[in-house]
């Protein structure tokens, strides 16, 4: 939702990025304000998950310019741990499956690790068992999954779960949600929105990085942004997502192509 | 370096000591024929190929010799050992049974071997050195010169256990050898749990050379759990030969964190149609520890099954040595066989050399191997640190799961969750950092 007097969380300027070597990101722009909702659409290869894995800092992207000024704070003189901490959160399209580890204690060392970050108090497993369980609720998930290894053998859907799950403890200010809808039939798609959406309120926001305009049928955004060629190159409101929809990727890049050649 | 001369010298240096003579002929046999093989094998090097990577030569500059006056150990210090679903425990003390630490409430045959051979004459003779051939290994010689005590473990038809049998191995003194030697008979349709658990009191140089001997008959079950935690300075050397019988089942978990060289053989002969085994291991180790593990799994006659994940994690200068050979004979049709070395370096120094051996004669068979070393995932590192943890924290919570994968699969709870929390506290103190590979 837009407010007139929220403050603005995420501030990205002119963000290069490269991974070995080959620059994905190239001139990316994003201003994200508290109790918004911004979707990041495009093509294969626009350059969208990078976006979010260099948002949450991972090391094989590497920053070549611009900057990303996370509450005032530069973001990017944050290492991963610290930035989850300071209430950047990623759901990851592909969450990494750990056999070995329960996910309860996963969960739990997530948390307190944060918590005690934020200087808040941790929890001790029973507390925490209590308190994770009624979280699940909020995605309709089976109190087992608490005792199997975090992702082994989860189903596309039960992964993403455990993902906004993981959003719910962890509180952050800004979630980058990375193909959260990719994989999940209609039911998982409504559930895992509909957590997201109680999620959301007035102090933060959420970035919807996706290919398809389904998931915003559930996550309504409040703006949409085309990504091509390593930056935004087209923004508009919900109704944008639709037309993308109707009309596919290559209208926006053939419009960008004509400006330009207006501008030049 | 060893000469063939001095190394010769040395097994026949760790010949004295031996039992007397039994009444029985057959094991008095048994033992001399193993005495003349000892005479005749000279300490393995590098330069024999089943010892490539494993340098015995510290064994060869300490001499070691059997216990004769064994010292008591407090009930509290066995205590802090004991299984606590344990319906048998068998102790040894420096290789010596010791009877005040040890109970049986199954209802059938656990007591030590020294006792038992007499009572139980015939099976024992049917199965005690059939099954680990010596003929070429100097170590299962010098165990069977020396065969005297140990566990005996006869399970009756169709008797089920899931209680565990605790077979609870000491090493309290300096320079000790003891020589267990454990026997297992599952009869036809009985299921058992053996844990051979191997431990010190103090980090001295002492040398155990254990062979154990498994025989199950059909529709048998064994689960066979071994904690080799040895000391330190210590030097470990197994034998274990089972033998599967028509539709039997053999799982094995074998851990390795102690010892300051280790070498563990393991072979399972699935001597009859459908017969079954899984055999995983976790060798953890640091320092300048060196944990060497051998397998071979001989499928013989058809509809085999066996499962196989050994993993090592390897950190500071210590070295892992994994040969993993499977033998699939001519007419051993519709085997299906799979195995998988995952190995983890965690340090520039650590090495491991892995080598999985498979050898197909039969051509309806379906078999899988494949083996990995390397370092820890980097986005699975990066998933950890993007919830918060530190680098360190994701390291070692990585680490521990690697070998968690392994401890899981052992079917004696608080076994396994003590074995979690030594693998867990291992992954703690592990090098910084900063000291890693990247």
């Amino acid at each position: 939702m837009i407010h007139q007097d929220s403050k603005t969380l995420l501030a990205v300027r002119d963000l290069h990025a490269t991974v070995n070597g080959i620059e994905i990101l190239k001139g990316m722009d994003l201003t994200v304000k508290s109790g918004e909702v911004h979707a990041i659409m495009g093509p294969n290869g626009s350059g969208k998950s990078t976006f979010a894995k260099v948002l949450a800092g991972h090391p094989a992207y590497e920053v070549s310019g611009g900057e990303v000024v996370f509450e005032g704070n530069n973001l990017l003189d944050l290492k991963p741990e610290a930035r989850a901490r300071a209430g950047v959160f990623l759901g990851f399209q592909y969450p990494i499956e750990i056999p070995g580890v329960a996910n309860s204690q996963f969960l739990r060392l997530a948390y307190n690790t944060v918590q005690a970050g934020r200087g808040k108090d941790e929890l001790d497993p029973l507390e925490f068992d209590d308190f994770v369980r009624e979280k699940m609720k909020l995605l309709e998930m089976n109190p087992d999954f608490l005792d199997r290894s975090v992702n082994e053998g989860f189903s596309g859907g039960e992964k993403k779960r455990n993902e906004i799950l993981q959003m719910a403890l962890l509180e952050p200010k800004l979630a980058i949600l990375d193909e959260t809808d990719s994989g999940l039939d209609i039911d998982a798609l409504r559930i895992v929105a509909n957590g997201v959406n109680q999620l959301a309120n007035k102090d933060n926001a959420i970035v919807l990085v996706t290919h398809y305009q389904r998931l915003l049928n559930y996550i309504v955004p409040d703006y949409v942004h085309v990504m091509d060629a390593g930056r935004i190159v087209k923004t508009g409101g919900k109704e944008l997502a639709l037309e993308l929809e109707a009309r596919g990727y290559d209208w926006v890049g053939a419009e960008v192509k004509a400006n330009a050649r207006v501008n030049a | 370096m060893n000469t063939a001369a001095t190394t010769t010298g040395y097994l026949d240096s760790l010949l004295q000591g031996r039992p007397p003579a039994s009444p029985l002929t057959w094991l008095n046999e048994l033992r001399a024929n193993a005495v003349d093989r000892v005479g005749a094998l000279t300490v393995p090097t590098t330069r024999d190929e089943d010892w490539r990577f494993t340098d015995i030569s510290p064994l060869t500059k300490l001499s070691f010799q059997p216990v004769q006056d064994v010292a008591p150990v407090a009930p509290a210090m066995v205590a802090q050992w004991a299984i606590a679903e344990a319906a048998a425990r068998l102790v040894f003390i420096d290789g010596t049974y010791a009877p005040e630490h040890s109970f049986n409430h199954t209802g059938f045959v656990v007591e030590n071997l020294a006792a038992g051979v007499t009572r139980h004459g015939a099976a024992v003779q049917a199965h005690l050195g059939r099954h680990a051939e010596f003929e070429r290994n100097a170590f299962a010689a010098l165990n069977t010169a020396f065969l005297h005590d140990g566990a005996l473990i006869l399970v009756p038809r169709d008797m089920a256990l899931a209680a565990p049998v605790h077979l609870l191995f000491i090493a309290t003194r300096k320079l000790a050898a003891s020589y267990p030697r454990c026997l297992v008979i599952a009869e036809s349709g009985s299921a058992v749990t053996v844990v051979e658990d191997f431990l010190a009191l103090e980090n001295e140089a002492y040398f155990t050379n254990a062979v154990t001997e498994m025989a199950l008959d059909g529709n048998a079950a064994v689960h066979h759990v071994r904690v080799q935690r040895d000391g330190a300075e210590a030097f470990h050397f197994a034998n274990c030969a089972v033998s599967l019988a028509h539709a039997s089942r053999y799982h094995s978990v074998s851990v390795a964190l102690g010892a300051r060289i280790s070498r563990h053989n393991l072979g399972v002969r699935l001597a009859a149609e459908g017969a079954e085994c899984s055999i995983d291991g976790l060798a953890l180790i640091g320092g300048q520890q060196l944990a060497d593990t051998h397998t071979l799994i001989d499928h013989a006659l058809p509809q085999g099954k066996s499962r196989q994940l050994h993993k090592c994690i390897v950190d500071g200068a210590a070295r892992a040595v994994f040969n993993g050979n499977i033998m699939v004979r001519a007419g051993a049709q519709r085997t299906d066989s799979s195995q998988s070395s995952r190995n983890l370096l965690l340090s520039a120094k650590a090495r491991i050399d892995t080598k999985p051996q498979l050898e197909i004669f039969a051509d309806d068979v379906k078999c899988a191997h494949g083996a990995t070393v390397g370092q820890l995932d980097v986005d699975e590192v990066f998933y950890l640190k993007s919830r918060g943890l530190s680098d360190t924290a994701a390291r070692n919570l990585l680490t521990y799961a690697f070998g968690a994968e392994v401890i899981e699969r052992i079917p004696v709870a608080s076994l396994r969750n003590r074995l979690e929390q030594a693998v867990l506290a291992q992954t703690q103190a592990a090098a910084p950092a900063a000291e890693r590979p990247s």
